[in-house]
């Protein structure tokens, strides 16, 4: 391996450690979306009238809530780097320094496989039958891994920006926002119009959307066949075009912050 | 290639040469270092003093290749700091004022970690992590998570992290702050080893003690720039050993004990009272001022005897008091107060 894999590889280990042992992150990322998915099916759901039963529709968009949540705790573990003394000493030693923010990338997108399945688990015992085959299976979790990485690096450059752990944790109030206006929870068309506008270009919804036409395909708001292309292109292409601007963004300020 | 510089200076490892570095602009403008020049012999121990706020950090984020000086040029291990940063890193090692190692990781997996970055094969990496556990008296702890750990074993811990790789020169910013007198006196152990195994040593501290038991030389740092520089001994000398501090009643006694005793009778202020003369340390000495204190039949109120802090080495050797925000602990005087029955 070259040095740089190997400082990857070992920095994405010390990542995986530290989340698997912050208890509390690890809880508010699979627990709080579970709850979540259960409130809405059984206390918002009987009222809010989809087309379909509301756990078929939701549970996409609580997919992506989980991303959210997970984020908050790499936003927080980064300011910790950031404000202790690990980056000084990394920065003192032959190591790409950088691939610390790798390092919590990685870490990431495995946390959020996990609680998603957790997620998934959950919305399967309690109605949610997708009807998707391997192919579609695939697709449907690399269009989330995607989402996941890009959401992860706007944690990360929040992380490097901020200067206190309470700033890094009210990043999870933006990100929490961004589903709930988007096709997650209610059709796009039942918003006032100014939001609506928000609302269908806004890059949630094309993820959103991609990810209910794999699993559910036929159902309200999952579109098929052309439909269902176009979207899943412009789901990727927000992913990565955002993933690129965050990491190089993040990159470029963690260079500069001493 | 590079070595030009430091090997024409023979067994010199750190060479700086007019280091200025100034924090924020404008009117903001906040200047830290203006010229700093220091040199690190070869298996040396360099202390640099400071009060709080005197630029000892900067001047090791500095050395260490964290942050460019304004200007001023400066070799580390024989390399030039700002064209040759990769190869100083190589040969280097900072244990920074914050404690640098994970409190979700353990003991083992905090070491193991740093010298996989450090680029040690798997299994080299895994024996020197036992082997920097066991010097460190660790090995007990290994398998705990270092959240679980006292401040003096994570200081330990942050050390041993710091020697993954035997480094050419070490730089350790504030050791011992915080620690209790045992476990500073454990941590001198712990670095006069490392010393003794080949390490040059840059070392910065507030305590006085500190560089006197470790430090082959010191440097004063004071208004951004070396004030003083030489051996504890020699700098002790010029500071003077233990004083006698008597308190009297009246201004006017003061006046009488310090004629009597041959020193500056107190000027005016909060100090007027204060009488204050060099002893030797004897208890012959003592006993002889106090003698010649008694023969002038005044009753001091209190007396102490003081060792030299901080903030006497400043005033002597700047002029000034060290501007040193109190911090407990911080270069208190040995006190052997008594009341005077009047
Ligand atoms: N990144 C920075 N931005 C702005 N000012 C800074 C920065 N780093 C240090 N300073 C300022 O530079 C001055 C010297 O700081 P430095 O940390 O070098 O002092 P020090 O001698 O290490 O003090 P201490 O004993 O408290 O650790 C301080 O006034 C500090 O506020
Ligand atoms: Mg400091």
């Amino acid at each position: 391996m070259t040095a740089l894999a190997i400082d990857a590889v070992t920095l994405a280990g010390r990542g995986l450690r530290l989340v698997r042992r912050d208890v509390d992150s690890m809880i508010t990322a699979a627990v709080l979306p579970v709850v979540i998915l259960l409130m809405f099916t059984y206390v918002f759901g009987g009222a809010l009238d989809v087309g379909t039963s509301y756990v078929t529709y939701a549970t996409p968009g609580i997919i992506l809530l989980t991303a959210g949540f997970g984020a908050a705790g790499t936003a927080m573990a980064v300011e910790q780097d950031m404000s202790g003394g690990m980056i000084d000493r990394l920065r003192s030693m032959p190591v790409a320094a950088g691939t610390v923010l790798v390092g919590h990338v990685v870490a990431s997108l495995v946390k959020n496989l996990l609680t998603t399945a957790v997620v998934f688990g959950v919305a399967a015992a309690i109605g949610f039958r997708p009807t998707a085959g391997p192919l579609e299976w695939l697709g449907a979790v690399g269009v989330l891994l995607l989402f996941v990485h890009a959401i992860t690096w706007s944690a990360v450059l929040v992380g490097v920006l901020v200067r206190s752990p309470d700033a890094a944790s009210g990043f999870t109030f933006f990100v929490m926002f961004l589903p709930y206006v988007s096709s997650a929870f209610v059709p796009v068309a039942t918003m006032p119009s100014w939001m609506r506008g928000f609302a269908e270009h806004q890059p949630v919804t094309p993820v959103i959307e991609t990810v209910r036409g794999l699993l559910v395909g036929g159902t309200p708001g999952a579109p098929q066949g052309d439909a269902l292309a176009d979207g899943a292109l412009l789901a990727v292409v927000w992913c990565v075009g955002l993933a690129v601007l965050f990491a190089g963004a993040a990159t470029w300020a963690f260079a500069r912050r001493r | 290639m590079n070595r030009t510089q430091a090997d024409r200076g023979r067994d010199v490892v750190v060479q700086a040469v007019g280091l200025r570095k100034a924090y924020g602009r404008g009117r903001e403008r906040l200047p830290v270092l203006d010229g700093v020049d220091l040199t690190l012999h070869r298996g040396e121990v360099l202390a640099l003093l400071g009060p709080n706020g005197a630029g000892k950090t900067t001047t090791v984020r500095i050395l260490s290749t964290l942050v460019a000086p304004d200007a001023g040029r400066a070799t580390v291990a024989g390399f030039d700091l700002v064209r040759d940063a990769a190869r100083v890193r190589e040969r280097i090692s900072l244990t920074g004022q914050q404690v640098a190692i994970d409190l979700k990781q353990t003991g083992r997996e905090n070491l193991w970690m740093m010298a996989r970055l450090a680029h040690l094969p798997r299994r080299a990496a895994r024996a020197r992590a036992d082997e920097l556990l066991e010097a460190f008296d660790l090995t007990a702890a290994a398998g705990r998570q270092v959240g679980t750990y006292s401040g003096g074993m994570r200081r330990r811990l942050d050390l041993a992290a710091g020697l993954v790789t035997r480094p050419e020169v070490m730089f350790l910013d504030e050791p011992t702050t915080g620690l209790d007198p045992r476990s500073r006196q454990a941590m001198w152990e712990v670095v006069r080893d490392v010393v003794a195994q080949g390490t040059s040593l840059f070392l910065t501290t507030q305590y006085l003690e500190e560089a006197d038991q470790l430090a082959d030389r010191v440097a004063l740092i004071d208004g951004g720039r070396v004030a003083a520089e030489g051996a504890p001994a020699e700098l002790k000398r010029r500071v003077g050993q233990v004083r006698l501090e008597l308190e009297l009643a009246t201004t006017d006694d003061a006046g009488r004990v310090a004629a009597a005793l041959g020193v500056p009778v107190p000027e005016g202020g909060a100090d007027a009272r204060t009488v204050r003369v060099a002893t030797d340390g004897t208890l012959a000495g003592v006993r002889e001022l106090l003698a010649g204190v008694e023969r002038t039949g005044v009753a001091p109120r209190r007396w102490d005897l003081r060792t030299p802090t901080l903030d006497d080495v400043f005033l002597t050797l700047t002029g000034h008091a060290a501007r040193t925000e109190p911090r407990p602990g911080t270069g208190e005087p040995t006190r052997h107060t008594e009341e005077v029955a009047a």
